[in-house]
């Protein structure tokens, strides 16, 4: 006896494309004509230095940048700028590289945010949404009940139980980490951001990381597109890498081959 | 020392497979077990437990189980690996739990070993441990998981999941109605002195063993146990010790189907103290140091508290360790204190035992090793019936367990209803009793130097009984010496009763062959240091703390009160101390004083400090000594000291009648 594991199907299709992206602040050029794209069911990595513009361009594919020049394709539906709400509504969830959690909320109340773009739109109906949750009557109690057995699932998912009624503010930051990678999965993205998941943990905080990762794509097929520093969870964990310097693309490909590439090399190592 | 009466636990049910057909009639519709899952208790009915495991049992009967044959339950407490027990034994099989933090080499000698055909595991993690052995052991062709997470790519021939096992099982029941009967007579089969399964002790020297229990051993140990604390189908459980131990198999299996009470899982082995508190259990088991975490956790966190909480708390602690302890025993107390108690119980006590899940517990139990008597009485003062018991594997637990209302944090109580013991000549602790195990699978020569031809088990424990005719273990048989004059020299049990004071780390005890008792000391630098803060003593170093005359003087009480405490005790009352000494250091795992996991190593110290021990025995009232340390960065340097050695005074011993009071 012993395993065979299968290895992940990915299909081909191209979930989100851009395509010469260019981002300035003022004077400051923080990325260069970059394209790249990801295909549905892949685990993407964006590396390259500090202030290469990696954290530019998620913010960029999650509207929260508008870039000068370029298009950004997702779904077969291409525009010159994303708005953030409207890229959270068609299946864009992230973390980001400093937790932003609710501090004072106990983290199954934070998760319960992440379900929040899954109940009804408009104002009326949010106001009397919100009197219905107040006194936990009808359709709002009915679909507490739902939402409350999503975020469940996700703690069981992230092994989070322990800390289910904490306040996040009193959790170590590993576990805060988990935790706003649970609200980012409540919102059941397409396709998840994560702005260096890893960073600040511990050897085994990131072996727990990278499992859920690789479980979360697995499991669920979600895609994700990942920042992270250390070059060894980038090497295991992506299927396909993008490699950034001075706000310019300077290699795209599996790990194997950006790792081999002689300008990514020089980019982290310096040239003399 | 004769065991109670005889019990009357002669019934038709004789196996765990029967008895659940018997509950599932009798107690359909009670609850059997729980497990908490997506934060919910989800509860399954006595007839619902018998549905779950009859599918799953003859969907492993499709796949192969046969009479006889092994299977390894590998998991966290959960109810299907509960199921897959009685799912086992009602083929005839027979389930062998493991440790599920063992690593593969421990894992692999047990199955190997166990000669287990298949394994019921938890997860990915434990299915790929099971892959990894059953590379190089060939028997295991089966292997069932519990939960789907991270195997839905595993392509492996004979790896199935529960549910699915459960599925064919259903099929099969549908399409020929028939199997059911089938299961039937294989369940009518199985025999009360069949092996109902297969424990492998934890193996501190040598090999793990296996010990073969009988379903009449468990059973009948489970129904004398619920008669001993009066448990019925109304008590409340969680399951959160290993599977793969006596008294999980006992607490919260064999006296669960036996009282029919339900067991609950808890969600995950972190969340145990809140899913404890929201169970509230009326009968809870946990070693020692359980108790000391919580109480610790009680303390520290009492320190942040407000200063009016604390004050409150402090004073109703000091009422409860006035009272308390007497109120549990049924007492006479003054209508004073009965008040002061009972406003305690609101504020403070009802509070604290509610936060670690207490507040219904009718029975608890502590046992594998000595108690801190401060800790015991900090429970019982509180209202919590904490109580002690001796057990083992091979007894299948039970052989002492103290009585309601005779309680002491010293003894282990009085044999249970059918054990009977005799203290062997070298002090040993001897019992014959229907938990008896078997014998040591596939190891005879362990049986029959364990167990003698008429049913008596060696327990390797010295122990005596006292005045109330309470069991006292004292020490490992093979550690017990005697002194010149023949009185017993029993060391751990001297340097036990020294540690529980908190000024106290380290004691060795040396005797055996000598005419006096004398201990090396190691003062405990955090609590001695803040004493000697709040008393204004001066000191530069370990060593010069350790030397000063007030600490000398304070330990010289310590030692002083143990004394008297031997001496009220007969057996052991020849082996006061007579003489100590404060080590210079302390005795460090670096320098090979003590093991990896803290333990004292005798010898070693023995030879290392062999002109301090010459000294104590020839009557100087000073030694010098020069020994080598290893620094943490690994330089090594010499130490020197002159140590004074200071003489005690031995009480004489107390009377036995005296000492009963």
């Amino acid at each position: 006896m012993s395993a065979v594991e299968n290895p992940r199907q990915i299909s081909g299709e191209v979930l989100l494309n851009v395509e010469d992206i260019s981002l300035s602040f003022g004077g400051v050029k923080a990325i260069r004509g970059v394209s790249f794209n990801i295909l549905k069911g892949e685990i993407r990595a964006i590396i390259g230095p500090n202030g290469a513009g990696k954290t530019s361009m998620l913010n960029v594919i999650n509207g929260f940048y508008h870039p000068q020049e370029g298009k950004i394709t997702y779904k077969g539906e291409t525009r010159s700028k994303m708005r953030s709400h409207v890229a959270a509504k068609q299946g864009i969830a992230r973390t980001f590289q400093n937790v932003a959690l609710f501090k004072g909320m106990s983290t199954l109340d934070n998760l319960m945010t992440g379900r929040l773009l899954k109940q009804r739109e408009g104002i009326l109906q949010q106001t009397v949404d919100m009197l219905l949750h107040a006194v936990y009557l009808g359709p709002a109690k009915r679909q507490e009940v739902v939402e409350r057995k999503v975020v469940e699932e996700i703690i069981d998912f992230l092994e989070i139980e322990a800390i289910r009624k904490t306040p996040v503010g009193r959790l170590p930051y590993g576990l805060q980490k988990r935790v706003e990678l649970g609200r980012a999965i409540a919102m059941e993205p397409e396709l998840l951001l994560l702005d260096e998941p890893m960073a600040g943990m511990n050897l085994e905080e990131k072996g727990d990381m990278s499992r859920f990762i690789i479980d979360l794509n697995d499991q669920y097929g979600t895609t994700i597109a990942l920042i992270e520093h250390d070059m060894g969870v980038v090497m295991d964990l992506s299927d396909r890498v993008v490699v950034l310097n001075y706000g310019e693309k300077i290699a795209d490909g599996t790990p194997n081959e950006v790792s081999a590439n002689q300008d990514v090399i020089d980019a982290y190592l310096g040239v003399s | 020392m004769g065991g109670g009466t005889a019990s009357p636990n002669k019934q038709d049910a004789d196996t765990f497979p029967k008895l659940l057909l018997k509950n599932a009639k009798s107690l359909a519709e009670k609850p059997a077990i729980r497990e908490k899952e997506y934060g919910i208790w989800q509860s399954w009915t006595w007839a619902e437990v018998l549905e779950e495991v009859k599918c799953f049992a003859i969907g492993l009967k499709k796949l192969g189980v046969k009479r006889g044959q092994k299977i390894a339950v590998v998991g966290d407490n959960r109810p299907r690996l509960y199921w897959s027990m009685v799912a086992i034994q009602s083929l005839g099989g027979v389930p062998v739990p493991v440790y599920q933090d063992s690593v593969v080499e421990e894992m692999s000698y047990v199955l190997d070993h166990a000669e287990v055909v298949g394994a019921i595991v938890q997860d990915q993690e434990q299915v790929d441990k099971i892959l990894q052995i059953a590379e190089g052991v060939n028997r295991i062709k089966l292997i069932i998981h519990d939960e789907e997470r991270g195997l839905r790519d595993y392509k492996v021939d004979g790896l199935y999941s529960f549910v699915n096992v459960q599925e064919m099982g259903r099929k099969l029941l549908s399409d020929k109605p028939e199997t059911l009967e089938e299961w039937h007579q294989d369940i009518a089969k199985s025999k009360g002195d069949d092996v109902s399964i297969l424990l492998y002790t934890s193996g501190t020297t040598g090999k793990p063993k296996g010990v073969m229990l009988s379903f009449n051993n468990i059973m009948i140990s489970a129904q004398n146990g619920n008669r001993f604390d009066s448990l019925n189908e109304n008590e409340e459980v969680i399951a959160y010790l290993p599977m793969a131990w006596i008294g999980d198999h006992i607490f919260s299996f064999g006296q669960s189907y036996a009282a029919g009470f339900c067991v609950s899982c808890p969600e995950s082995p972190e969340t145990v103290l809140d899913d404890r508190r929201e169970i509230g259990p009326t009968y809870f088991f946990a070693p020692p140091r359980v108790y000391e975490n919580l109480l610790t956790e009680i303390m520290v966190r009492m320190e942040d508290a407000g200063t009016i909480k604390k004050k409150m708390f402090h004073y109703f602690l000091a009422v409860a360790r006035r009272c308390g302890e007497r109120i549990l025993n049924g007492e006479p107390v003054g209508l004073m204190d009965r008040l002061l108690y009972g406003l305690g119980e609101l504020c403070i006590y009802g509070p604290i035992k509610n936060r670690m899940g207490f507040s219904r517990v009718k029975v608890a139990y502590t046992a594998g090793e000595a108690i801190g008597p401060e800790i015991f009485s900090f429970y019982r003062s509180l209202g919590v019936n904490l109580k002690q018991l001796y057990g083992q594997t091979e007894s299948s637990v039970y052989i002492t367990a103290q009585p309601d209302g005779e309680i002491s944090a010293e003894t282990v109580g009085t044999p249970v209803y059918d054990v009977e013991i005799k203290i062997k000549k070298n002090g040993e602790v001897q019992y014959r009793s229907p938990g008896v195990f078997v014998g040591y699978y596939k190891n005879d020569e362990a049986t029959n130097e364990t167990k003698t031809k008429d049913g008596w088990v060696n327990t390797g424990d010295a122990g005596f009984f006292d005045a109330n005719g309470h069991l006292k273990i004292i020490d490992r048989a093979k550690d017990v010496g005697q002194l010149n004059d023949g009185s017993m020299f029993a060391p751990k049990y001297i340097e036990n009763k020294l540690k529980f004071y908190p000024n106290v780390k380290e004691v060795v005890a040396f005797g055996n062959g000598q005419d006096i008792c004398a201990v090396f000391i190691n003062i405990d630098l955090t609590s001695v240091s803040n004493w000697a803060e709040r008393n204004n003593i001066a000191y530069a170093s370990y060593q010069e703390l350790a030397g000063h005359p007030e600490v000398y003087k304070m330990i010289e009480e310590h030692v002083d009160e143990v004394n008297l405490s031997l001496a009220s005790e007969p057996r052991v009352s020849g082996s006061q101390i007579s003489r100590f000494l404060i080590l210079h250091k302390e005795l460090d795992a670096d320098d090979g004083e003590l093991t990896r996991t803290q333990k004292v190593r005798r010898n070693f110290v023995g030879e290392r400090y062999a002109p301090l021990i010459e000294a104590l025995f020839s009557g100087k009232t000073s030694a010098y000594i020069s020994t080598e340390v290893t620094f943490e960065d690994g330089r090594k340097g010499v130490i020197e000291a002159d140590l004074k050695i200071k003489d005690m005074i031995t009480h004489p011993p107390v009377k036995f009648d005296e000492a009963a009071e």
